[in-house]
């Protein structure tokens, strides 16, 4: 939200500083002073706590790149060596394992609530394009990442993701000996991957400060939907939401550290204890969970359309199951921004999020039997929601009527009888 | 209203995992019988190695295994560290030295072992292993409790996340041990050089039953109260390989109370900060 600085330099230091580079005024301005909505939810404190999280990623695995070597006969041995030999090295590797499955829960819950809240519609459209490429970057890095300690399951699904970019026509192959510098996954994949899982983060932070750029011009969205009037509905981003958001960051360490130090392999998969061997193939090639419900899409077309293979066909619904949220923007047509006036946007949306759900779970199963139908099934309605459902509920529902302001909405549930005031609290704080 | 909408869509969720899979395993079943979980002093968040198990499992892994089984990753002092078998480090240099490690350095190309030496490996390479091994080859056992698992089915193993399960790989090795069958179930040709194992993943193990009643006599003090069976043997061998895979488990696991104990007064502090700060605000 632009606004006018109420920097004054309180020193000839800061003065001298702020007339060549005025970064004190610019921290000032957009770490301290930049007015948020105060109806915010805890939903929205995951901003916050993804950007901790990169943190977090970026500084351990920094750690682990000093003890690690990529290379197919050592790599393995090497983050066992971090793991028995480096001083505090289980608890450092364990952090960055278990945060990326902890990065992916809090991006998961960030994407959800800008769903259910309209928070990509105008004037927001550029901000969640944004939003939508960092989840693309973090699913390669991730990807990438779980390769570098060449067990089992790092092996095999670096051999079956890349070889679904073989099926691109014309250009797969190519590409595909490219990514994998060889006819096969070996020595110089790992080396590219571990090069580009160091080089990805940093271009993420990139994007991170370009996103949350395109959140500072419009100013964030809200509970509501309805712009900000006027300064009273808004408190200073310091110390306001530092502390909210300082708060939260702490309460999902909680979680996050009951993995880490008590069941740190809980959420990956016994079989990467087990060296790579090209010779041998696990009994179920699964990826980590984060990846599941893309993983059932990706399988779930195991039939040919038209001249498309099955294969292609595969790859074209797996990619597009993510380049569609880049247009979520222009498929939503309701003027309405939160889902919460919006009666039958609603089931549509948690149906949605139980078929998410569902697909996690599919990516998981066998492809056999009653699961490939059952994959066919949630991923048409994965399409469906953003193509036929959201377009179409825009003209034909009606949205219950919206607050005229921030402040209205506020006293609206100050005043409510006093039996609802415990779960309106609990939603608003 | 974002509340009854969470609990309906939280609904929705939890009658489609629970009734999907039901359906769905109506279809085929399993004929490996389901894994029981064993009590183990190193499981949940305040579990602890019990010493005398692992000096006893070491002695299982000494005796036997360690014939045909490498462990390439541990080495001699890992035995006296804190948190693991804590044998003595007099008794580790004279166990080391009880083993010869090849060395291209020394002379003759041989050398008596030093506490800083890997475990030795029984075969020189993977061929001379499977060789020795009817074609098979002994697996690792460096991380081996950890490259094993169970599974359970739905919904049991969403208690798994809040009970912090981890110990599905000394469940599996347990199992294992005791389910070998002999003569094999009616109907079902074991190949030659095979064994009928329950737990196997399709049942034809190449491993021999290693382990029998009062094969290994434990040393001083531990006869007569520690009985010499196999499932005995089994839970003491598998306990010394989960130390084996994760031998900081118990400084890990202590770190993680006193983690988690300050981040809960953390944020109950954060808490009353924020609330004490959004009380001017009305919001």
């Amino acid at each position: 939200m632009a606004h006018e600085s109420s920097y004054v330099p309180g020193n000839v230091v800061e003065k001298w500083i702020d007339d060549r580079l005025p970064i004190i005024r610019w921290s000032k301005e957009h770490l301290m002073d930049y007015p948020t909505p105060k109806n915010l939810n805890y939903w929205w404190t995951f901003g916050a706590i993804l950007a901790f999280m990169l943190g977090v990623q970026i500084v351990t695995g920094i750690i682990l790149a000093m003890h690690y070597t990529p290379h197919v006969s050592l790599a393995f041995d090497s983050v066992e060596h971090i793991r028995r030999d480096v001083n505090g090295g289980r608890i450092i590797q364990a952090v960055h394992a278990t945060g990326a499955s902890m990065f992916f829960a809090a991006v998961y819950i960030h994407m959800f609530r800008g769903l259910y809240f309209g928070s990509y519609k105008a004037p927001r459209e550029i901000l969640w394009i944004l939003g939508v490429l960092l989840f693309v970057l973090m699913v390669t890095t991730a990807f990438m990442g779980y390769v570098l300690p060449w067990g089992q399951m790092s092996f095999w699904a670096a051999t079956v993701i890349t070889n679904i970019l073989g099926a691109i026509p014309v250009l797969g192959t190519p590409i595909l000996e490219l990514l994998r510098g060889g006819f096969a996954v070996d020595n110089a994949t790992l080396n590219r991957f571990f090069s580009l899982h160091y080089l990805l983060p940093f271009i993420i932070a990139a994007v991170v400060a370009l996103h949350i750029w395109a959140l500072h011009v419009p100013g964030n969205n809200n509970p509501i939907g309805v712009e900000v009037k006027n300064s009273r509905e808004t408190v200073p981003f310091h110390p306001y939401y530092t502390m909210k958001d300082l708060f939260a960051v702490i309460v999902f360490c909680i979680p996050f550290a009951w993995f880490v130090f008590f069941a740190p392999d809980i959420l990956g998969h016994p079989d990467n204890y087990i060296m790579a061997n090209s010779q041998v193939t696990p009994a179920h090639i699964v990826p980590e969970w984060y990846f599941l419900p893309f993983y059932a899409i990706l399988r779930a077309i195991d039939f040919n359309i038209l001249f498309i293979d099955s294969k292609l066909g595969g790859v074209i619904f797996f990619a597009g199951a993510i380049l569609v949220l880049f247009f979520v923007p222009w498929l939503d047509t309701s003027k309405v921004r939160s889902g919460t006036f919006r009666p039958i946007f609603k089931w549509f949306y948690w149906l949605f999020v139980a078929n998410f759900v569902f697909l996690t779970w599919l990516g998981s199963a066998p492809a056999e039997g009653i699961y490939v139908l059952l994959s066919k099934i949630a991923t048409a309605y994965y399409f469906i929601y953003f193509i036929i459902v959201l377009p179409l509920l825009g003209r034909f529902e009606t949205p219950r009527p919206l607050p005229t302001s921030i402040t209205e909405s506020v006293l609206a549930k100050h005043k409510a009888p006093a039996a609802a005031q415990p779960a309106a609290a609990s939603t608003s704080h | 209203m974002i509340k009854t909408k969470s609990i309906i869509g939280a609904l929705l969720v939890s009658i489609l995992l629970a009734v999907v899979p039901a359906a769905a395993q109506e279809g085929g079943g399993h004929a490996t019988p389901e894994i029981k979980k064993e009590p183990w002093s190193f499981a949940g968040p305040f579990g602890t190695y019990d010493r005398n198990q692992l000096q006893r499992g070491f002695q299982v892994f000494k005796e036997v295994c360690s014939s045909c089984h490498s462990a390439r990753l541990m080495a001699f002092r890992n035995l006296s560290e804190p948190g693991g078998p804590e044998f003595t480090e007099g008794q580790v240099k004279a166990l080391a030295a009880e083993y010869e490690i090849t060395d291209p350095e020394a002379e003759g190309g041989k050398r008596p072992g030093v506490a800083a030496d890997r475990w030795p490996s029984p075969f020189a390479n993977e061929q001379e292993a499977r060789d020795a091994n009817g074609g098979a080859l002994p697996p690792d056992f460096s991380v081996l409790a950890k490259a094993r698992g169970t599974t359970q089915p739905f919904p049991w193993w969403i208690l798994n996340y809040f009970t912090a399960y981890a110990e599905g790989g000394p469940d599996y090795i347990h199992a294992l041990l005791n389910g070998y069958v002999d003569p094999a179930p009616e109907g079902v040709e074991v190949p030659e050089g095979k064994h009928y194992n329950t737990y196997f993943p399709g049942h034809f193990l190449g491993m021999a039953p290693p382990l029998s009643d009062g094969a290994i006599t434990y040393e001083e003090g531990e006869t007569g109260s520690v009985p010499l069976t196999v499932d005995q043997y089994s839970r003491d061998v598998a306990s010394f390989m989960m130390w084996m895979a994760e031998p900081h488990l118990v400084a890990r696991k202590e770190a993680g109370f006193q983690v988690i104990a300050f981040l809960l007064v953390f944020a109950g502090l954060m808490y009353l900060v924020k609330r004490k700060l959004w009380s001017r605000v009305e919001h």
